[in-house]
């Protein structure tokens, strides 16, 4: 949608609109083991879900599912009211931040174009339009100055807000988000997660939000998905992040604290993060 | 003495004939240029450069076996091509995996290529030219092979233009987006294929990279504009190869030595070009738009 928002006050109760992201009874394998079965999430307009759980719990494959890249063996999983498909702009895609090589033929305007059209077959012509596009998507994050930066002298902050603009090339109803903050300093994740905010404010934007770390986005989430041990909890952040649910999802002593607006975790017998020099897990 | 090595490699008597005599060359080369040009911007955004020396050796074998058994040489070069591209594409996906096969490979072509050219009694200018170029054997039917090769490889990567780049570039969005990450990366090794074999045909098995590489390598040193790293790196794959040429006509060594000699000049300027817009902070930002 590039054109001005029309707003009809009262016309669309947010209840009514139709699930952005709907799954049933949805069970997902990785051949014989079964990440996750018996999902039931209904994902709404501007509605922002973090999903959590140790490694291998099924959090990317859960993206992957949503992405029609793996199928369910289980239930059925809808987008927009229909099943997935490949390449749909139902949904914007943002990973992780990687190490950019230094000399990577990418500026910054170049990866948002890749998502305008890069999945197009041909050659990349295009014209003003096109240009004028990816200047109000680069604008919109905040990224303008550095729109023609080659990608790899950008800072980690930098480029995630390049991988955003790029995300939402397609206006998308639905943002799926891979640790998007992992390896961004303080600063930059508070960035990046006003932004997400922002947009699903303004648009109705709904977010799917995989991390390590719940503290950051702690104020947007609305819910918590939470995978660990084959077992799932869904519910606001107060009823998932108690001790003996994640005990009841672990299998084991676990302990959470609720302290200065931040949950720390405490004892989970499967480690959140493989790397120790990472910090404490939520 | 050293006035006769000179002659040896340049010497520009009768100039016109010789220049007559290899129009035919000079219109491959400048097809090739443009072929390695473009195709190099893939290879270094793939990663590729190590596929394409493994590619070429197989290659070499292939046209050596052409050249015992007396049949086509630009067809025995792109056989092994691509039987070499289809043995990468089929061996290795990832990067740590795909190298060692072609480590594998590698030698096993070029020990081929040695067997063949061993039993060969021909010609000993054709032996050597296979490894290290050459530009007499570039006559009327194979000028035709070679660009139509070369033609079947450019509309190729017109087609997948967009994709690959987005592929090789952003794998995990790409996918993300729809596109066949998976099935262009074959797709793309076969084209890499075609190509190193019409390569071959102008500086031999061993100098394909300076077509195949360089080019791209230089222009990625000075820009990362999309659109002008192509333009650049056909400019330098052209310069090289027809400018080889034309200065080879004036000496009795092979072409290929001025071929890559032009091309690391160029991609040493462009680094040395690089280095300085690098340290100047590549491009102005407006100092005003700072926007956490």
């Amino acid at each position: 949608m590039t054109g001005p928002m029309i707003e009809h006050p009262g016309t669309i109760a947010p209840q009514a609109a139709p699930a952005v992201l709907s799954l049933t009874g949805a069970e997902l394998r990785r051949g014989e083991r079964v990440l996750w079965s018996g999902l039931d999430l209904e994902l709404r307009g501007g509605e922002f879900i973090a999903v959590l759980g140790p490694n291998g719990a099924g959090k990317t494959s859960l993206l992957h599912a949503v992405l029609g890249q793996v199928p369910l063996a289980a239930g059925t999983l809808l987008i927009g009211g229909r099943p997935p498909r490949r390449g749909g702009d139902l949904i914007g895609y943002i990973p992780q931040q990687r190490a950019v090589a230094p000399h990577t033929p990418l500026r910054a305007r170049d990866l948002v174009r890749l998502g305008v059209d890069g999945h197009r077959w041909g050659l990349p012509l295009g014209g003003r339009g096109l240009r004028r596009r990816i200047d109000e998507l680069l604008t919109e994050v905040g990224a303008h100055a550095y729109a023609d930066m080659p990608l790899g002298l950008l800072s980690g902050g930098e480029q995630q807000r390049v991988r955003i603009a790029q995300a939402l090339a397609t206006d998308p109803a639905l943002l799926l988000c891979d640790e998007p903050l992992l390896s961004l300093d303080p600063h930059h994740q508070h960035a990046i997660v006003d932004l997400l905010d922002r947009r699903r404010r303004a648009r109705g934007t709904a977010v799917l939000f995989v991390t390590h770390e719940l503290n950051p986005v702690l104020p947007l989430v609305d819910r918590v998905l939470y995978l660990a041990g084959g077992r799932f909890r869904v519910g606001t952040p107060d009823e998932v992040m108690t001790s003996s649910v994640l005990s009841g999802l672990y299998g084991g002593q676990v302990e959470v604290v609720r302290a200065h607006g931040r949950y720390l975790i405490a004892g989970a017998p499967v480690p959140h993060h493989p790397d120790p020099t990472e910090g404490v897990p939520t | 003495m050293s006035t006769g090595i000179w002659h040896q490699i340049f010497n520009y008597d009768d100039y016109g004939q010789l220049l007559a005599l290899v129009a035919n060359s000079i219109v491959a080369a400048a097809v090739l240029g443009v072929v390695g040009g473009l195709i190099s911007t893939f290879v270094m955004m793939r990663d590729l450069a190590f596929a394409v020396h493994g590619i070429a050796e197989l290659s070499f074998a292939g046209a050596a076996a052409a050249l015992l058994l007396g049949v086509n040489v630009v067809a025995g070069s792109l056989a092994g091509s691509v039987l070499a591209a289809a043995v990468i594409g089929a061996l290795g996906v990832r990067v740590r995996d795909r190298n060692s096969a072609i480590g594998v490979l590698m030698p096993f072509g070029l020990g081929l290529g040695v067997l063949f050219l061993s039993l060969y009694k021909g010609r000993a200018a054709n032996k050597f030219g296979l490894l290290t170029g050459q530009i007499v054997a570039v006559d009327t039917p194979q000028t035709a092979w070679l660009i139509g090769v070369s033609v079947v490889v450019l509309l190729a990567l017109a087609v997948v233009w967009r994709p690959l780049t987005f592929a090789s570039l952003d794998p995990d969005v790409a996918a993300a987006r729809g596109v066949p990450v998976r099935a262009l990366s074959p797709v793309f090794t076969l084209v890499l294929g075609l190509a190193v074999a019409t390569t071959i045909q102008i500086v031999g098995a061993l100098l394909v990279l300076a077509l195949v590489v360089t080019p791209a390598a230089a222009a990625t040193r000075v820009t990362a504009s999309p659109r002008l790293i192509p333009l650049l790196s056909v400019l330098f794959a052209v310069t090289s190869v027809v400018g080889g040429i034309l200065i080879a006509l004036g000496g009795s060594v092979p072409i290929s030595p001025y071929v890559t000699t032009i091309a690391f000049v160029i991609y040493l300027a462009c680094r040395a070009a690089g280095a300085v817009r690098t340290r100047s902070g590549w491009a102005r930002r407006p100092p005003a738009a700072v926007a956490d």
